[in-house]
């Protein structure tokens, strides 16, 4: 038998499952970000703790992202767009379930890319008719894989990647946010 | 008043209940078997009335009690259930105690106390078989449901004449809900119905019943021990299959087709409105590649040299609604087909595990001579089918038998 590798350690992930099915406590993590103004409509976003397994963690790295808004929208220009930054998490997300249910299945893939387009109505959030919706009205991800298995089995891993997908689910399905001013 | 002793205490005169009581009668092992109601209670009162079961008279088999009507390919009502029930309970001669409800059951030294409205018995061993479906589960957000808007469990559930004016809201696409949809649409109303993860299944495949080929190609002999995720595999929705005298497919297409409504799974009440999540081509997509997986094992079974039956997958609105206004009108009554659960509420032993389920192998409840039947995949994947209790009640009183040496 041939060892497959497509760089995830599924065994870590299955045995952390183990592990946190009798310790809930543990499983529950905070993603934090933190955003500073700039200036106009720009502004830098900085990640780098977060909290799970119980305490706090930090990334090997702060990362910066900046998010303005294009030109179009009279805006400089100096980064990607906030609404932008969820199809860069539904597409990471998406990839990653793809490379590890493709590693449990015993897969090799050989490459994996992922268009993804979200249609937005931008009448909503200038509050030109309050009958449109200021997020996406739909958002449709292609992928292209490259891998030693059958159509069938390539749709399935894609499928179960969605079911698994934290970004997919928290798009899919309405959270509780609070904004407050402390 | 001093207990009475019977070695072992049945609880429960359903089909799983009766046939424990036929083994432990071939092993003379003197019992008695508690029923709340009737024999076959919930069959009786906890049924819509257009229901069947989903599985062919002739695959509806009891221990020593073959189906012998006129029609084999057909499927029982409700009614004839409870009429097979009753006569199996007869065959068996089992000591039914009607009317007595177990209040409490704790462990004693050597055994059991059962605390019944007729008294108090000390039991060796208990079987548990009280039924995998004594309680409707409904989301907690149902209690933010306006109060306008009549709210039905399928244990409310009679027929479509005592649903009121205004569309329906049915959750859930097993083959509870897929069955409630399609009769209250034929009847008038529109509905709307909620899917969230689903399995889907034909009738018919290749001219046979799809539970004919369940049976035959041993899918439904796979094992407890032998299934990947049994956890998943005993959580699994009943596939939407409904039976009637046409052996009509009714999968989200035929709803589709009768005019029903499709939106994705109730998420959240926010503001009065129901919102659903816009997963619904997804939890599709994976019912229609697990139908067609189920398929193509059948044919490989079958060395079917034949082309495979092409099934035209699930047609997905291009735009499903993410939100309905609970207040405008539109929506009389939500029905919840959101599953059920047992009701373990009189169970003193500490054998429930952190999400309130029986911890059991195969049947044998982590306690010493308790046992369990007619729970999904206790042992078989044919554990939830009337004809999979003979094979998992012969194992558990052989068990519960060793255990009185």
């Amino acid at each position: 038998m041939t060892t497959i590798d497509n760089g995830v350690n599924v065994q870590a992930l299955l045995d952390a499952r183990e592990v946190l099915k009798g310790a809930p406590e543990a499983a529950q993590f905070t993603w934090r970000a933190s955003s500073k103004w700039t200036r106009g409509v720009h502004s830098t976003t900085t990640i780098e703790k977060f909290f799970g397994l119980g305490q706090e963690q930090t990334h090997k790295a702060q990362t910066e992202y900046a998010s303005d808004h294009p030109a179009v929208f009279a805006a400089e220009d100096n980064g990607i767009t906030p609404i932008e930054y969820l199809l860069v998490g539904l597409a990471g997300c998406l990839t990653a379930g793809v490379a590890s249910v493709a590693q449990n299945r015993g897969i090799q893939l050989r490459s994996v890319e992922a268009t993804v387009e979200g249609n937005h109505d931008i009448r909503g959030i200038l509050g030109a008719d309050s009958d449109i919706r200021n997020g996406y009205n739909d958002i449709k991800v292609t992928f292209h894989i490259d891998a030693d298995a059958s159509k069938e089995e390539i749709e399935a891993i894609v499928a179960q990647s969605q079911k698994r997908s934290a970004v997919f689910d928290a798009l899919t399905n309405p959270t509780d946010v609070t904004v407050e001013v402390a | 008043m001093s207990a009475e002793r019977v070695t072992t205490v049945v609880v429960g005169a359903g089909h799983a209940g009766l046939a424990a009581s036929h083994f432990l009668t071939a092993r003379s092992i003197d019992h008695v078997v508690l029923e709340r109601g009737e024999v076959a209670n919930s069959w009786r009162r906890e049924r819509w009335e257009s229901l069947r079961l989903l599985t062919p008279n002739w695959l509806s088999r009891l221990p020593g009690l073959d189906y012998d009507g006129p029609d084999p390919d057909g499927y029982m009502t409700a009614g004839e259930v409870a009429g097979l029930i009753d006569r199996f309970a007869a065959v068996v001669a089992a000591p039914v105690r009607e009317q007595t409800a177990l209040t409490a059951l704790s462990r004693t030294e050597g055994g059991y106390r059962l605390s019944t409205g007729g008294g108090e018995l000390l039991a060796r061993s208990v079987v548990l078989a009280s039924g995998a479906c004594n309680v409707p589960v409904t989301p907690s957000f149902a209690a933010a449901v306006p109060s306008g808007v009549r709210q039905l469990t399928p244990f409310d559930y009679r027929s479509p004449a005592q649903v009121g004016e205004g569309g329906v809201l049915v959750v859930g696409a097993s083959a509870t809900g897929v069955q409630i949809a399609a009769e209250l649409q034929r009847s008038g109303r529109q509905v709307i119905l909620s899917v969230g993860e689903h399995v889907r299944l034909p009738r018919m495949y290749r001219d046979r019943d799809v539970l004919w080929w369940m049976d035959a190609s041993g899918v439904w002999d796979q094992r407890y021990d032998e299934v990947e995720d049994l956890d998943r595999a005993r959580r699994l929705p009943s596939p939407q299959l409904v039976g009637g005298a046409k052996r009509e497919t009714l999968d989200l297409n035929a709803l589709t087709e009768l005019g029903v409504e499709l939106v994705g799974r109730w998420a959240a009440v926010r503001d009065g409105a129901a919102l659903f999540s816009g997963g619904l081509r997804n939890v599709c997509s994976l019912a229609d590649l697990k139908m067609n997986r189920l398929l193509a094992g059948f044919d490989q079974w079958a060395s079917s040299s034949s082309s495979f039956e092409e099934i035209a997958p699930t047609l997905v609105p291009a735009r499903t609604r993410l939100k309905l206004d609970l207040g405008s009108g539109e929506i009389g009554t939500v029905i919840w087909a959101t599953g059920f659960r047992p009701d373990y509420r009189w169970l003193d032993v500490p054998v429930l595990d952190e999400k309130g389920r029986l911890r059991h192998e195969g049947g044998v409840v982590d306690s010493p001579g308790l046992y369990a039947l007619g729970l999904p995949l206790l042992r078989r994947r044919r554990s939830t089918f009337l004809n999979g209790i003979e094979d998992d009640a012969r194992y558990v009183v052989d068990h519960l038998a060793a255990g009185l040496v």
